[in-house]
């Protein structure tokens, strides 16, 4: 089938207006398409980084002190009352006390240092703290080096700035402090006059914060051994038994109040399981998700309809001539070919200009919002897309003008 | 003649249903996009003290030397020890440092359980800068900030918890295990974005249920409970300690009526860092800032970047929309070319066929925002899947944004039917009426 190109581009110079939009309109919408794709795969690939955290079986309890004038002491004797109570629990595993936990959103972040007189930080990461139970009652994947021993942990009062002489780090951390995989028994500073020494490494532990703030340096984590004896109040980390996440959930408080009743634990989000937790972190990830996806199929459904709409028109114009082509001995199939190698041709103008605007608009938000920038793949993707899109739209009115019957030419003339 | 050509219009709309529905659908779409997205835009970009916002502004001296602060900005609030500086000097005429605390009520009247409160310590000044409205009662005086005083004010909302709405002024109240003596009820005031502590609140959360003296918690050793940001090296183990670290968890915040003022207290900050460098406690040059309201706003990026980008992305799908209906509307109207020509050559004039297509195109934009506003009204009411709560909740449909739907979605039509409907209006009557 040979397709004459010349005789299509001497037609469309008739019809500028409308090749105009329906080109501008592949334009703009490529350029949002693939941004959209872009954020929408971005945002998905952080809602599902692993946390490191056996997410089916832990919870979190927030638990705050009702009388903030307890004394280190006090408020040590209290934790360790209900750490054993909630251990105690047919259905709980084990439980650890903590001054954050992995996707909280938020929480405290150290920078760390090779020397104890270097002023700009190597890095930055997020600090955990617990107990000897704290590796297990997580379900980190322990990857080189040994557990806290139960002689190990401190007590650190009320921010207190306190360094253990002993950390375990998550894998991410060793490998950007010590590249080689060398770190155990490596020693760093973190904000602190004492270096702290690398007993264990951790595969996995994903920070506390998740925000944009925090991407370069995700999954670097540290652990010390510390009892956060905070007389404002502390989380107990708890893991059930396999399948009685729920019982364990419905038992924690109630072991809880039986030790004291001058503590908050919030009705409404004092105890939170993982799903619920992990949830609520990526709140606007989602969102960002759900809307970019609702703008990217209303826009290619209107995009599509606009191209069905107009190439009617222009169909319902051309009858006369469609008519006379094939008197002249045009086959249906010419005539199908003339209309998708006109919708083809443009649709690759309006890709050529949406490829300049996808680019413009990502860089815009990449100065604008921080966000990174966008890989071509998904300009190509969006190219593919459209004008597959394209060529679907037209089929429909492009086969109505095949089949207008020569007939046509002789009429109403 | 208007409803002339408005009945035309409408007629018109249903001769040919299917061109007419995908019209109405794309400005539909495309005006209910934008205004969803505006609406959480307008509320967490608004002005939450507009009669006021040019008057008040928040300190800021780096204590961090150019190698630890923030890219050459001075760390967005202040240590203990620049923080009282400050006050001390009073500069301003009026001026409070504030900071949240966590407090808890012990039991008590109607609460059988302890609860937690949002809480912040103030200074006196912290009522009247901030124009916070009372029930009953009233802040504290300067004199209560010397005095150290256990006085309270709580929130109307506590007030309704703890004694069911009544008048308790004067009343005590133990919190965490202290007695303080209510002075007063504030009515509901919570502005958003919440501009006065966005060092450790992204401006969008709950209101406060209490306000302690600041000098009070300083007394009772109150840590903040809420950010804390530290630089170097920490040793601390003490209070005294960890007020002369570097740390900063104060904002402070001073009222400056004209800009000889403003002027004046900039220039009072610098000799205080120059003096500080002179001290020897800085080695750096004074490096301070003096931001209003909503420069601060700004600064701390309140508007979500989600919030900027969604909204960005729904106009640009408006504009799609747009160049989707004039290339419609080009071919509805020149569909008509022949009845142009009719009227035309029955003497109708072109401003005549330009005024009857520009209406038909204001029909379909009507139209077109009514399906806007439903579509609207379903995606504020569903808004909670997209955005987070504390933000999702800000957007309502209140009157200004259906009058906007509306007017949006008909001007845009109308401006994007000049084009179709100029075509139109030069339609050749002598070429149509020979061709048919």
């Amino acid at each position: 089938m040979n397709i004459q190109i010349r005789p299509i581009l001497v037609a469309l110079r008739r019809h500028k207006a409308g090749t105009l939009l329906i080109a501008l309109q592949i334009a703009l919408t490529l350029a949002i398409v693939c941004n959209a794709l872009f954020i929408i795969h971005q945002r998905l690939a952080n809602m599902n980084q692993a946390s490191g955290v056996d997410e089916a079986n832990v919870f979190v309890i927030t638990n705050m002190w009702a009388n903030s004038d307890l004394s280190t002491s006090q408020v040590d004797a209290q934790v360790s009352a209900d750490l054993l109570a909630l251990r105690q629990l047919p259905a709980v595993l084990d439980a650890t006390p903590g001054s954050g936990y992995p996707l909280k959103g938020g929480g405290w972040d150290n920078f760390v240092m090779l020397t104890p007189d270097q002023v700009q930080p190597t890095s930055d990461a997020a600090v955990y703290t617990g107990d000897e139970h704290f590796v297990d009652t997580l379900g980190l994947k322990l990857i080189a080096g040994r557990n806290f021993r139960s002689d190990e942990v401190m007590v650190m009062g009320t921010q207190q700035a306190i360094t253990p002489p002993s950390v375990i780090v998550s894998k991410a951390l060793a490998d950007r402090l010590f590249p080689g995989g060398h770190a155990l028994g490596k020693s760093f500073y973190s904000m602190g006059p004492m270096p702290t020494t690398i007993v264990g490494i951790v595969d996995t532990l994903q920070r506390q914060g998740v925000d944009q703030y925090a991407q370069s340096h995700a999954g670097q984590s540290l652990i010390w051994p510390l009892r956060a004896d905070d007389s404002r109040g502390i989380y107990y980390i708890v893991r059930a038994k396999p399948s009685q996440l729920a019982a364990a959930m419905r038992e924690a408080p109630k072991a809880l109040f039986a030790q004291s009743r001058m503590r908050i634990i919030d009705p409404k989000d004092g105890i939170q399981d993982y799903a619920t937790i992990r949830h609520k972190v990526y709140d606007s990830d989602r969102g960002m998700a759900i809307l970019m996806g609702i703008i990217c199929a209303v826009l290619l459904a209107i995009t599509a309809a606009g191209i069905v709409g107009l190439t009617s028109f222009w169909v319902g114009q051309r009858r006369k001539q469609i008519g006379v082509r094939r008197a002249l001995g045009a086959r249906q199939r010419d005539i199908l070919a003339y209309f998708l190698t006109e919708n083809f041709l443009i649709s690759a103008a309006g890709v050529v200009l949406g490829t300049v605007l996808a680019i413009a608009f990502n860089l815009w938000t990449v100065t604008r919002f921080e966000m990174s920038r966008m890989s071509m793949a998904y300009v190509g993707i969006g190219v593919v897309v459209l004008l597959l899109l394209g060529q679907g739209a037209v089929l429909a009115p492009a086969l109505r003008a095949s089949r207008v019957s020569p007939v046509e030419a002789t009429r109403s003339v | 003649m208007f409803t002339y050509y408005f009945q035309l219009g409408l007629r018109s709309l249903r001769r040919n249903p299917a061109l007419t529905t995908l019209m109405v659908m794309a400005i539909g779409f495309g005006v209910a996009a934008s205004m969803i997205t505006y609406s959480v835009f307008r509320a967490v970009s608004g002005n939450p003290i507009p009669d006021k916002s040019a008057q008040l502004f928040t300190p800021q001296v780096d204590a961090w030397g150019p190698q630890q602060n923030l890219r050459g900005e001075p760390a967005e609030a202040l240590g203990y020890i620049d923080a009282t500086a400050l006050m001390r000097a009073h500069e301003a005429k009026r001026q409070t440092l504030l900071y949240r605390v966590q407090l808890s009520a012990i039991p008590i009247g109607n609460l059988d359980m302890p609860l937690n409160l949002i809480s912040y310590a103030v200074t006196s000044d912290f009522f009247s800068m901030f124009e916070v409205p009372f029930r009953y009662g009233s802040g504290w005086s300067p004199q209560d900030d010397d005095a150290r005083a256990g006085d309270v004010v709580i929130s109307d909302v506590l007030n309704q918890k703890l004694f069911g709405g009544a008048n308790s002024v004067g009343r005590t109240l133990d919190l965490s295990g202290h007695d303080y003596r209510i002075v007063g009820v504030t009515s509901h005031w919570n502005p958003r974005p919440r501009f006065y502590d966005l060092f450790s609140t992204s401006g969008f959360a709950d209101e406060p249920d209490v306000y302690m003296l600041f000098s009070r918690a300083m007394d009772l050793k109150m840590r903040p409970n809420g950010r804390n940001s530290c630089r170097g090296s920490l040793s601390f183990t003490t209070w005294q300690g960890y007020l002369q670290s570097n740390c900063v968890w104060i904002t402070p915040w001073v009222e400056l009526d004209s800009s000889a003022e403003v002027a004046s207290y900039r220039r009072f900050l610098t000799n205080y860092a120059a003096e500080q460098q002179r001290a020897g406690r800085f080695n750096w040059a004074p490096n301070v800032r003096l931001r209003d309201v909503m420069q601060w706003m700004d600064y701390e990026k309140v508007v979500p970047s989600e919030s900027r980008i969604s909204l960005a992305v729904a106009l640009g799908f408006f504009l799609i929309c747009l160049v989707n209906t004039i290339g419609l509307l080009l071919a509805k109207f020149m569909r008509r070319a022949g009845e142009i020509g009719v009227r035309r050559a029955l003497g109708a004039t072109r401003g005549e066929i330009y005024t009857q297509y520009l209406i038909e195109a204001g029909t379909v934009g009507l139209a077109g925002g009514l399906l806007g506003l439903l579509l609207t009204a379903v995606g504020v009411g569903g808004i909670g899947v997209l955005f987070r709560p504390e933000i999702a909740k800000l957007a309502r449909l209140d009157p200004p944004l259906v009058a906007l739907t509306f007017a949006v979605a008909i001007v845009a039509t109308v401006l994007a039917a000049f084009y179709p409907a100029w075509r139109a209006a030069h339609v050749q009557p002598a070429w149509q009426l020979k061709s048919s």
